[in-house]
Formats: C-alpha cells, sequence, structure tokens
C-alpha cells in the first residue's frame, strides 16, 4: 500500500497548532516513517501546491489570499482536517466579528489604511467541505496522534464532545467555579484539554470549543449571580473561540455597548 | 467486642508511625485548591488543622479557625471513590505478536492503604460501591485488587455543613459498620474505638489512656449536634412519587432549564459507577489499550445507541439520574443510590439542590389531577 501524504498548511493563525506537530518529538520522527509530508512550512518543507490525502488547515479565513488558498487547498486534498481553534472558530481574530471592533483597528494601528483583511474572520468549514475538526488553542497533540492513527487505519476518529468537568474531575481537579467563584467555561466547552487551566487553578476559556448541549444562558446568568459584571460574562464567552453560534448568542445577552459605558 | 481508649492530640503522629511501620501508605484529608481532598500524606502536619468548611449549593470556602482540630470539616471535593474506582483505568492490552494478537489483562500492584478521615455517608457509600462491584456476578478485579488493601479509619461527625442530609438517608452523621478504627476528636485528643481485630491491634499499640466519663459526654454531644441538618429527603424510598413524576416531562422543565449538563454531580456522587471503555493506540500501532473512563448520564455518548442518542435533552439526562440514583436503586441495591453527603449539592456549579428538586417534585405530582 502506498504511503498516505499529508500537508499542513497555514492560513491567518499563530502558528502555535503547527508548533504542538513540531514539538512532537519521538512522535514526529514515528510520522514522517508512517507519511510523506509534502508541505509543512514551519518545518521548513514548501510546497503548497502538492496533491495530498490529508491536509491538515490552521488558521481562519481572515485575508482575500485566505479565501483563495482554502479552495485550492480542498481541490488538491482528498481529506481535510481543520486543526486549532481558528479553523475551526475563527479563532481569536473573530473578535472583529462582534459589534464593538469597529474603532478597534483605528487604537492599535497607526495607519489602518493599509490593513487589507475581510470584514470577518471565518472557519474553514464556513467556506469548503471540513471531513473533521480537531479543537483546541493549540491542538491537543494526543487527539492529534489519534486522529492520524485512525485516518491511517481508515476509521473515523473518536473524538469527546463532553465538557471539560468529565476531564476535570477525572484529574481529581477541586472546582475553581464552586471553590473561587471563577468564570470557568468548563461547563460549556468541549473537553480534549485534560482540564489544563484549571489544574493550575485557572478557569476554562473555551480553547476547544462549544461542547455538545452547551447551555450558555445557565451558566452565563449563574456567572453574573456571583457578581461578575454582565459585560465581564460576555466577553469570557468571545475569547479564544468567538466566532461560533452557541458563544456568539451569549455575547450578545450579556453583553452591554461600550458606547454606553463610557463617561 | 468493641474496645475505646482516649488518645491525646499530640500522639496521632504514634497513629501515622504503626501504619508506616505495618507497611500502609496513608491517605489522608488535606488542603489543596481552597477545598480538603484526599491525599497520600506522610505526616499529621498536612492534615487540615483548624479548617472548617462552609457549603452552599454550588459553594465551597475553607475558613482558618484558631483550633487546632483535625477534623472539623465536613466534607471533602471528592469521597473515596476514586481510590478504588480510579477515574482512568487501562483494562487490557493487545499487542501484535507473530502469528496475530496478543491480549492481556492488566493487573495492579496495590500497596496497603490506610484512609484516614472517613465520614458515615463515605462508609455507607463504599458499602454501595462493594454492592455493585464485588458482591455481583463478575467481580471487578481492579476495585477490588485495591479495596482488599485498604484499612479504615473513620471520623464522626460532629457539626454539618448547610449541604448535608445523612441523617434522612441513614449514612451519618455517626460512622456505621465496616471500619477498623473509629474516631471523635475532642479538643484535647481523640475517643478511639476499635471495631475490627486490625482495629484493636493498632490501638494496643497507641500510646491510650482509658476514658473518662467526660469525654462520653463531650463527644455524645458534639455528635448531636451535627444532626440537626436543614436538609431531608421526604422519605427514604421515594419510587412511588418519582415514577409517577417520571412520566410527565413537564415536571423536570424547570430544573433542566437550569441544569448544564456538566455531569459534576455524577462525577463527585461517592456511589455513581458508570463508565465507559476508550481504544488507545500509538502512532505506530503496536499495540492497541481499553482504558476505563469515568462517565456519567448527563454525557451525550452514555445512551447512544445503533447511531441515535436516546436521551438527548437535559430532561431526560438530569430525570435519569434523578430516578435512578432515589428510586430505580432500590429494586437494584435495595436501597437508595444516595447517602446524604451533599456533593452533588455543593460541587453543582449552578447550584441545582437535589432535595429541593425532590421535594417539589414530590409536591408537584401529588398535586397534580389524574389524568392531568
Amino acid at each position: 500500500m502506498a504511503r498516505a501524504s499529508i500537508a499542513i498548511h497555514k492560513l491567518t493563525s499563530c502558528s502555535g497548532c503547527q508548533s504542538v506537530i513540531l514539538n512532537m518529538g519521538e512522535n514526529l520522527l514515528t510520522l514522517v516513517q508512517l507519511v510523506d509530508i509534502q508541505h509543512f512550512i514551519e518545518a521548513g518543507v514548501n510546497n503548497p501546491d502538492a496533491q495530498v490525502d490529508i491536509a491538515f488547515v490552521e488558521g481562519s479565513i481572515s485575508t482575500h489570499e485566505d479565501e483563495e488558498r482554502i479552495r485550492q487547498v480542498r481541490e488538491q486534498s482528498r481529506f481535510v482536517v481543520a486543526i486549532g481553534a481558528c479553523a475551526c472558530s475563527g479563532g481569536v481574530q473573530a473578535l472583529r466579528n462582534v459589534k464593538d471592533s469597529e474603532h478597534w483597528a483605528s487604537a492599535i494601528y497607526a495607519d489602518p489604511g493599509y490593513l487589507d483583511s475581510l470584514a470577518d474572520s471565518r472557519s474553514v468549514a464556513e467556506r469548503v467541505k471540513v471531513d473533521l475538526q480537531l479543537w483546541g488553542c493549540p491542538i491537543s497533540e494526543r487527539q492529534l496522534i489519534a486522529a492520524i492513527r485512525a485516518l491511517l487505519h481508515g476509521v473515523p476518529p473518536v473524538l469527546p464532545t463532553e465538557k471539560v468537568c468529565q476531564e476535570c474531575k477525572r484529574a481529581g481537579q477541586v472546582c475553581v467555579l464552586v471553590s473561587q467563584a471563577a468564570p470557568c467555561m468548563g461547563p460549556v466547552t468541549q473537553a480534549g484539554c485534560g482540564a489544563l487551566c484549571p489544574s493550575f487553578g485557572a478557569p476554562c476559556y473555551t480553547c476547544f470549543g462549544p461542547s455538545e448541549q452547551p447551555n450558555c444562558d445557565a451558566l452565563g446568568e449563574r456567572l453574573v449571580g456571583l457578581g461578575i459584571p454582565a459585560n465581564q460574562v460576555a466577553e469570557r464567552f468571545v475569547s479564544i473561540s468567538a466566532g461560533v453560534k452557541p458563544f456568539q448568542n451569549a455575547w450578545a445577552r450579556w453583553r452591554i455597548p461600550l458606547k454606553e459605558l463610557e463617561p | 467486642m468493641n474496645q475505646t481508649a482516649f488518645l491525646p492530640h499530640r500522639h496521632l503522629d504514634k497513629l501515622f508511625d504503626l501504619l508506616h511501620s505495618d507497611g500502609f501508605r496513608v491517605v489522608g484529608p488535606t488542603s489543596e485548591q481552597g477545598a480538603i481532598v484526599y491525599r497520600e500524606i506522610d505526616t499529621v502536619d498536612q492534615l487540615p488543622a483548624g479548617l472548617v468548611d462552609h457549603q452552599a449549593p454550588g459553594r465551597y470556602r475553607l475558613e482558618q479557625q484558631a483550633h487546632g482540630r483535625y477534623f472539623d470539616w465536613v466534607g471533602t471535593a471528592q469521597g473515596l471513590k476514586p481510590w478504588l474506582f480510579t477515574p482512568e483505568q487501562p483494562l487490557m492490552v493487545a499487542r501484535e505478536v507473530a502469528g496475530g494478537l496478543r491480549f492481556e489483562a492488566v493487573r495492579e500492584e496495590v500497596p496497603l492503604t490506610a484512609v484516614i478521615g472517613l465520614r458515615g455517608c463515605d462508609l455507607a457509600a463504599l458499602a454501595l460501591q462493594d454492592r455493585h462491584f464485588l458482591q455481583g456476578e463478575y467481580p471487578d478485579p481492579h476495585y477490588q485488587a485495591r479495596r482488599e488493601q485498604l484499612l479504615l479509619i473513620g471520623v464522626n461527625c460532629h457539626r454539618s455543613a448547610a449541604t448535608c442530609f445523612c441523617v434522612s438517608t441513614g449514612d451519618g452523621p455517626e460512622v456505621g459498620e465496616g471500619t477498623d478504627l473509629v474516631l471523635d476528636e475532642l479538643d484535647q485528643g481523640f475517643m478511639v474505638q476499635a471495631c475490627s481485630a486490625r482495629g484493636r491491634a493498632l490501638l494496643v499499640r497507641l500510646p491510650i489512656r482509658p476514658l473518662a466519663g467526660g469525654h462520653k459526654r463531650r463527644s455524645k454531644a458534639l455528635r448531636k449536634q451535627a444532626r440537626v441538618q436543614q436538609r431531608a429527603l421526604p422519605s427514604r424510598d421515594l419510587r412511588k412519587p418519582l415514577y409517577l413524576a417520571r412520566d410527565d416531562e413537564t415536571l423536570w422543565q424547570s430544573v433542566a432549564d437550569r441544569c448544564l449538563t456538566c455531569g459534576n454531580c455524577a462525577a463527585v456522587c461517592p456511589t455513581c459507577f458508570c463508565s465507559r471503555v476508550d481504544e488507545e493506540s500509538p502512532l505506530d500501532a503496536s499495540e492497541s489499550t481499553q482504558v476505563r473512563r469515568w462517565d456519567t448520564c448527563f454525557n451525550d455518548e452514555h445512551s447512544y445507541l445503533v447511531g441515535h442518542v436516546v436521551r438527548k435533552s437535559a430532561v431526560h439526562k438530569y430525570r435519569q439520574w434523578l430516578t435512578h440514583k432515589l428510586a430505580i436503586w432500590h429494586d437494584q441495591y435495595d436501597r437508595s443510590g444516595c447517602t446524604g453527603c451533599g456533593r452533588c449539592i455543593t460541587w453543582c456549579p449552578v447550584g441545582i439542590d437535589i432535595v429541593e428538586e425532590t421535594r417539589r417534585l414530590c409536591t408537584e405530582v401529588k398535586t397534580r389531577e389524574p389524568g392531568e
């Protein structure tokens, strides 16, 4: 049987998910024995036009170039796997999809006229057909390996859609929402990270996107009830995975427009 | 015949020394990330001296008090469950060998383990987990291996948290049967009761004194104080009202609207025992491990049958959890699955209260006209 070929493409992103692959150590050596890596710019392999079996796509559709590029990637790849919060949800840069963002460019850039980007940041699946999504900011090495292993076997990978709370409890962590009134997003966020932030006493930031059946209304109501200002509750929902519907709806419910808050 | 004596506070370390010299690791309460948790500990200094817990629906806080009592807290974040029914348990490994596959069961060496600090509700839950994992047709070897190595040191509660309702389930605040030693902590020391041959063998080697009349009187009063609880389930067997409530989905909507279906209640419940099995392989597929993980009836996958999630909504999930715990359990295990520890109330991120919900369900089901 011919070796499978893969490509790792980068759209608008911080390259953190590519870094996860580069940091796999022994698993990276095993991977290059199992597949031909045709394109992986962070590792110095530059052949973006290669026809491959599996294309991993990091980053969101945020520029005209990204739009063109993702159409090409789809045409030249058998399977397209979106990796990371940017590719799965639009990422941090999807914050500009929400209404308070008009003034940001001028607040940050000296000359925003040079910016050439789309009005919105979109997930890969909003532009082309995606065969699999691996969430995370960054992705989890463990999930990536399990997914590649399953794809090489020719079966769909099993990915958890349960809440972060489940992993948190299995790891024996103390709930930071209950013990510290911390605004933890674990109850509406998909598992996959192994409850990384709560294991350091910090609340969850939604890196792995919305879980199955996310009850954002009830969680938001609880956080507001704990005395956390409504605008801060709104912002908790649109940080890492800002572009997805359930989180945007929650943001819309609790946000107070910035201009109303101005003195 | 139970034997009781007095152990001065300053000599509790002698109990640790004895356990260590008998080859036990000691698992006991300690404070971590703002809560009392069971961890392997080496010395009495790691016990939560003077710490008391304040619990409410969705809330847990510790307060440092001036007294030096080690066991004045009431509830730990988790009970004994993770030490026996481990959250992630490898069951079996398959390896590729010449001519086929070799399957090997995973078996572990478990050290002798003494657990100190267990409450009546924890020990009643242990008896229920024993019933499920050991007394059925297929005893669970992983649970069994850990269970056989246990020595149990219970503590009678002298106060109750606001979330406690063990009096109504009949499981506390005093420790029931099945322990080796039971402690009542007084200001100057411990009333120590040996309840097994192993317990007696420990007790006689401790620097104990005979009990004084004041010790008994004081501990009795303190135990009485712990019986004053704010919460109570309507009765021990709730099959009748809950089986009626089960058939009316509208009764469950108000709690389902608040429920996050996060499964924290089931994860902290000392009697919940559901699991799933995941298959895990390294990248080179040289072997394959079956790993058993804690699961809950709040996960979609838990009721996934031939391409269909049977219990998809929060109404169905919460109803499953509550009716199984308080009603169906009677048919399976001859008693309710709840021991009144209140963990599901405290550790619910939105503070859903099983006692309040059960009382509401029982009341509303009664006031409905038949056929309505």
